[in-house]
């Protein structure tokens, strides 16, 4: 069908972002990928539908009808694992030079009952729906009705959570002023460092087992619990070693039965790779990305913690591998670009697990977050840039897929080549990939309790949040809806969408005389709401470390080994509980316009800006045009709008930070959306910045839509007035018109712009490269644009994957016209 | 300190002079070129200017207009012109901004608080504060405190004319620009009249003052088929630049297009676009080649 498919856009910068290099404009011409081998793989990886395996769940339900209960949880959980590592159907496709996929093809995604089991209903809802479909086959949902339901029913993390929560959280969270991340997926964010190229799983088992050797059961209160978890870490290292094993055997048998001498070689060369990683340390660049694979797939099959998995600082761990091997002239430099496309690949071929319920609403994308870090610093505190981060951009450019996402990461020692490589990619509209700050996040880190180094090696997982790679579990647990919350402190803890009270009184608002009062009454309110999502926060967070403890996991996460303690149960040297703080925007000019109309000027008397909310601006829309042109927000470097910004976000920051999880550590604070502000906005009524019910809050901490008027200058010099090293991560979507970033003065100019906006103490910011023609034009006919990525909200997606309301934002987005 | 008039002031400027800018457009021009895209900067006064696409037709202009000037009719707002006075109380009152008004009287220390905040930019990208318009030297004495304010906190400054200045006041100027934009837009001085109005001696007087001072310029030239892009036109600019003293000229192009309609129509102006086309591709790289033969650096944009 594309073959017929005549190119729509004809600007030359702008060919790889509407029609993409997927639609050629010439039929004749090839298909994006540097070799035949990479446009077929690619071209099958795009192609392919996404839909449900149940062979894990099968595997895990007749494995827990046997076994459940003989055994110690970890030592379960490990068992569990190996029995479906030995028996899971494994994949090796024509053509591949990585191999191994989680379910028996691409883009066939199992389903974790032990967490969530879904219903009969929910597959057909992910067979039917619009959005994100994932399609299961009739006879699979009838084996799921008669095998898998019956056995879980009762017995899954969700229904735990769900019998234990207390009341008052229930009303809060169906009022929509938090989400819980933990309900149908397991905690994730997990980054990888660099160990796994200096130690094979044989050197873990090695260590696991001698730790065993010298448990002290005489003084040792928690020996046995080390005992148990260290045998469920040594049978996961025995899962992924046969997973790799039988992966050898595969490949040697299709050797054996193939008759291109070509392709017979490569498999015999996969079958040693194979034999060497994961069980000992890779010695080649091939091997160094087949470990990862594995590990990589070893964690999103064990579970299916958010974000799977990442290996962090990709371009620095293949470093020596790539250059010893181009010195010795065993690999070119082509070979090796070859080997990323085909890993490229292999991560696209995993789209997320599928979400029901609010989860699905507040994160509707297949788009699993894997966030390939690019340049940034090394443990050092060196320029980390290498002739491997210059391929990843080629790879990024030629490949222009969804997964893994990429981001690149400037430091103030980042070499300004780099940069604006960074910058031409971002101008073909990929969508990718975003910028990050080290000098900032690194700060970030230590600001939290890191050392220097581990904060170095760290960086960002999935969108904005940090973390210090192989040494923490940084789990999200929900986004709060701040809005929302001055929303019901305008009501008195009663939610007015649906009348039912939420939360605590804090007084009428007709009583309040001063801004001030309001604002003490709406910190009030953060206070209790912010307590009630950490009671159920803490809660399911015992609940994993109890009966889903992540064995295999805790292998590769330091110090999970030397510690005897699970991934889940603070074995990591650092364990951070993050809550993402939404619509920092919509806040500030709420605040601003009744700090500005309400109390200040009187022009807007209290009673009659809260009938006006309660009908949605019906027949006031003068007032509303009022507010939204004559208040000061957010974004355009105005002081009174930007000293209300930098009120709440320390406010947030106060009353989220140092508050203990149940790790012994505490929480943190970041400002990530994702898509959870469409979600929060559809769940409130009007707003006093003159936003409509129902209508998305703002993302990250970009400013609210339309509310920038100034330019990205002054759009960057508000953000910079934040103190954001007492974050976890912001986000910052500016959105560009191609014509913006034509020359290369513009781009070294968008340099510029980064680099201050860095300088300033800036986190992270991102850029969409689209004009609105394309974007309407892409709504009409949204086959003509499938390739269409666009990034918002610290992610990336396809934006026929979007619905109505994500396509709507972003065509409303401001455009930053400077010409 | 003294205060001017000023219809804008751009933040992120990329494309009036080096570096990230803010550039700060004067009201008021003793030209009116055909092809102006900033019709609102001819005027030296304020002036109403009104979009329908955005008015809600709530009629607080027509009861807040002193003089009963406005009225709502169908097609949106209309304003008598002879009864309306330019007091700007229906700008004050518009909910939407339907109705702006463009031009406002600023003070210097008010312009200066808004371009030290965007020194961060300018330290990174070595940009500065450009002053442009509108004419900036029509009004002198006001652009050169500016400019002697901005030397004085060691701000790069830029100044965007169309030349046609007393050479007194252009060389006053000098003494405080770091960097000039200078407008050339026709060699043949009858041609320039007809199109611009006003002949170009005085013009290019000015420029071969600046560039025997050893000013930095870069020429920026507006390209328009049908008025000014045909090889003699362009032959004759590139033999006269290259024949000006001092440095080189850097040759900054600018391909005409018709985006300004929208902006006269909401001025209520007339905009005759018939005899002006936007040049093609193949054309403007022709020109480039042309200038390159006399030894100058042209490109588009800048």
């Amino acid at each position: 069908m594309f073959e017929e498919h005549a190119p729509v856009c004809t600007a030359p910068e702008r060919k790889a972002q509407a029609e993409g290099n997927f639609y050629p404009e010439n039929p004749k011409n090839k298909l994006p990928g540097m070799n035949p081998r990479i446009q077929r793989l690619r071209k099958l990886s795009v192609e392919a539908k996404p839909i449900i395996s149940i062979e894990r769940a099968v595997h895990e339900t007749e494995f827990y009808k046997e076994n459940f209960g003989k055994y110690p949880v970890p030592v379960l959980r490990g068992l569990n694992f190996l029995d479906h590592c030995t028996r899971k159907t494994l994949y090796i496709g024509d053509d591949e030079l990585i191999v191994g996929e989680r379910g028996p093809s691409p883009k066939a995604i199992c389903t974790f009952p032990e967490l969530t089991c879904h219903s009969v209903e929910d597959f057909h809802v992910m067979n039917n729906r619009d959005m994100q479909p994932y399609k299961t086959s009739q006879e699979d949902i009838d084996t799921y009705e008669r095998e898998i339901i019956p056995y879980w029913k009762g017995k899954t993390q969700r229904e735990r959570i769900f019998n234990h929560v207390p009341e008052e959280w229930r009303r809060a969270y169906e009022a929509g002023l938090f989400t819980e991340f933990m309900e149908q997926r397991a905690p994730g964010h997990t980054v990888l460092d660099g160990k796994i190229y200096k130690k094979g799983m044989l050197d873990f088992k090695t260590e696991i087992e001698a730790n065993i050797a010298a448990l002290d059961y005489l003084n040792d209160p928690e020996a046995t619990d080390k005992a148990e978890q260290w045998q469920g870490m040594s049978l996961s290292c025995d899962a992924i070693i046969t997973f790799a094993e039988r992966h050898a055997n595969l490949a040697e048998e299709k050797a054996k039965a193939e008759s291109d001498p070509q392709r017979k070689q490569e498999l015999e060369k996969i079958a040693a790779v194979c034999r060497r990683v994961p069980a000992h340390k890779p010695e080649t660049f091939w091997e160094a990305l087949q470990m990862y694979w594995f590990v990589h797939l070893g964690t999103i099959t064990e579970l299916n913690g958010w974000d799977a998995m990442n290996p962090g600082h990709l371009d620095q761990h293949l470093r020596p591998f790539y250059e010893k091997e181009i010195a010795e002239g065993t690999l070119t430099r082509d070979e090796a670009k070859e080997l990323l496309c085909c890993f490229w690949i292999k991560v696209n071929n995993h789209p997320a697990p599928p979400k029901v319920g609010i989860t699905f609403k507040e994160s509707g994308t297949y788009n699993d977050f894997t966030n390939i870090n690019i340049g940034g610093l090394t443990p050092d505190g060196e320029d980390a840039v290498n002739d491997v981060s210059y391929l990843m951009l080629e790879v990024v450019e030629e490949l222009h897929i969804l997964q893994p996402g990429n981001s690149v990461h400037i430091s103030t020692k980042t070499p300004d080549e780099f940069l604006h490589a960074a910058i031409k990619l971002i101008r073909q509209g990929h969508g990718y990939p975003s910028v990050f700050n080290p000098d900032t996040y690194v700060q970030e880190m230590v600001n939290m309790g890191k050392t220097l180094r581990d904060a170095r090696e760290g960086g960002c997982s999935g969108c904005i949040e940090v973390g210090a790679f192989g040494k923490e579990a940084f789990l999200l647990t929900g986004y709060l809806n701040v809005p929302k919350v001055l929303e019901i402190t305008m009501n008195n803890g009663i939610d007015p969408v649906t009348g039912k009270r939420c939360s605590i009184e804090t007084g009428d608002p007709l009583s309040f005389t001063s801004f001030d009062e309001l604002y003490a009454a709406f910190i009030k309110q953060i206070h209790y709401i912010v307590d009630q999502k950490m009671r159920v926060s803490n809660y399911i967070d015992r609940m994993f470390a109890k009966y889903a403890p992540a064995t295999f996991l805790s292998v590769v996460i330091d110090d999970c080994i030397s510690k005897g303690k699970d991934y889940y149960d603070g074995g990591p040297r650092y364990n951070t509980s993050y809550i993402q703080c939404c619509g920092l925007g919509t806040i500030t000019d709420s605040l601003s316009a009744l700090k500005k109309h309400v109390f200040e000027d009187g022009k807007i008397p209290m009673e009659k800006l809260l009938g006006a909310l309660a009908n949605n601006f019906e027949g006031e829309e003068v007032m509303r045009q009022t507010i939204m042109n004559r208040t000061p927000f957010f974004g355009n470097d105005d002081e009174y709008a930007d000293a209300i910004a930098v009120r709440v976000y320390d406010d947030l920051v106060d009353s989220i930070e140092g508050k203990p999880n149940i790790k012994g550590e505490v929480y943190h604070l970041n400002m990530l959306s994702t898509t959870c502000h469409v979600y929060f906005g559809k769940m409130m009524g009007a707003s006093a910045n003159g936003r409509l019910a129902g209508k998305s809050i703002s993302d990250g901490t970009s400013p609210s839509h339309g509310a920038d008027t100034h330019g990205p200058a002054a759009v960057v010099k508000s953000l910079g007035k934040l103190d954001q090293t007492k974050s976890g991560g912001t986000l910052l979507n500016e959105r560009f018109l191609p014509s913006l970033l034509k020359r290369d003065e513009d781009v070294k100019k968008l340099g510029q712009l980064i680099r201050t906006y860095f300088k300033l103490g800036g986190h992270h910011i991102q850029f969409n490269i689209v004009d609105t023609a394309t974007l309407l034009a892409a709504r009409e006919t949204p086959d003509d644009y499938k390739d269409l990525l666009v990034r918002m909200a610290g992610y990336s997606d396809y934006f026929n994957d979007m619905n109505d309301d994500l396509q709507t934002e972003v065509i409303e987005r401001t455009e930053n016209e400077a010409v | 300190m003294s205060s001017g008039i000023i219809f804008d002031i751009k933040h992120y400027s990329i494309n009036d002079g080096p570096g990230i800018r803010t550039t700060v457009f004067f009201k008021g021009c003793p030209l009116h070129c055909a092809w102006c895209h900033n019709p609102e900067s001819i005027s030296p006064l304020p002036q109403k200017m009104y979009n329908e696409k955005k008015c809600i037709g709530c009629k607080e202009c027509v009861k807040a207009c002193p003089e009963n000037a406005c009225t709502l009719t169908p097609a949106g707002i209309i304003t008598d012109v002879d009864l309306c006075t330019s007091c700007g109380k229906c700008a004050d009152v518009c909910p939407t901004l339907a109705t702006e008004m463009s031009g406002r009287i600023a003070e210097v220390e008010e312009i200066l608080l808004v371009v030290e905040k965007d020194r961060p930019f300018y330290e990174e990208s070595g940009g500065g504060v450009t002053f442009s318009g509108g004419e900036p030297t029509r009004q002198a004495k006001f652009l050169l405190e500016l400019l002697k304010e901005c030397g004085a906190r060691k701000l790069h400054r830029a100044v965007d004319t169309c030349g046609l200045v007393k050479q007194e006041t252009m060389l006053a100027v000098a003494e405080e620009c770091d960097h000039f934009l200078f407008d050339l837009k026709h060699m043949d001085t009858e041609k320039h009249r007809l199109w611009t109005g006003s002949g170009n001696e005085l013009i290019h007087e000015n420029l071969r003052a600046l560039a025997r001072r050893g000013a930095v310029i870069s020429i920026r030239i507006p390209l328009i088929a049908g008025i000014n892009a045909d090889e003699k036109n362009i032959e004759e600019s590139a033999r006269f630049l290259a024949s000006l003293e001092g440095q080189k000229v850097a040759v900054n192009l600018l391909p005409y297009h018709d985006i300004a309609v929208n902006k006269y129509k909401r001025l209520g102006k007339e905009y005759d676009s018939s005899q002006m086309l936007e040049p093609t591709e193949e054309r403007v790289k022709q020109i480039i080649e042309q200038f390159a033969e006399v030894g100058l650096a042209a490109s588009v944009g800048g």
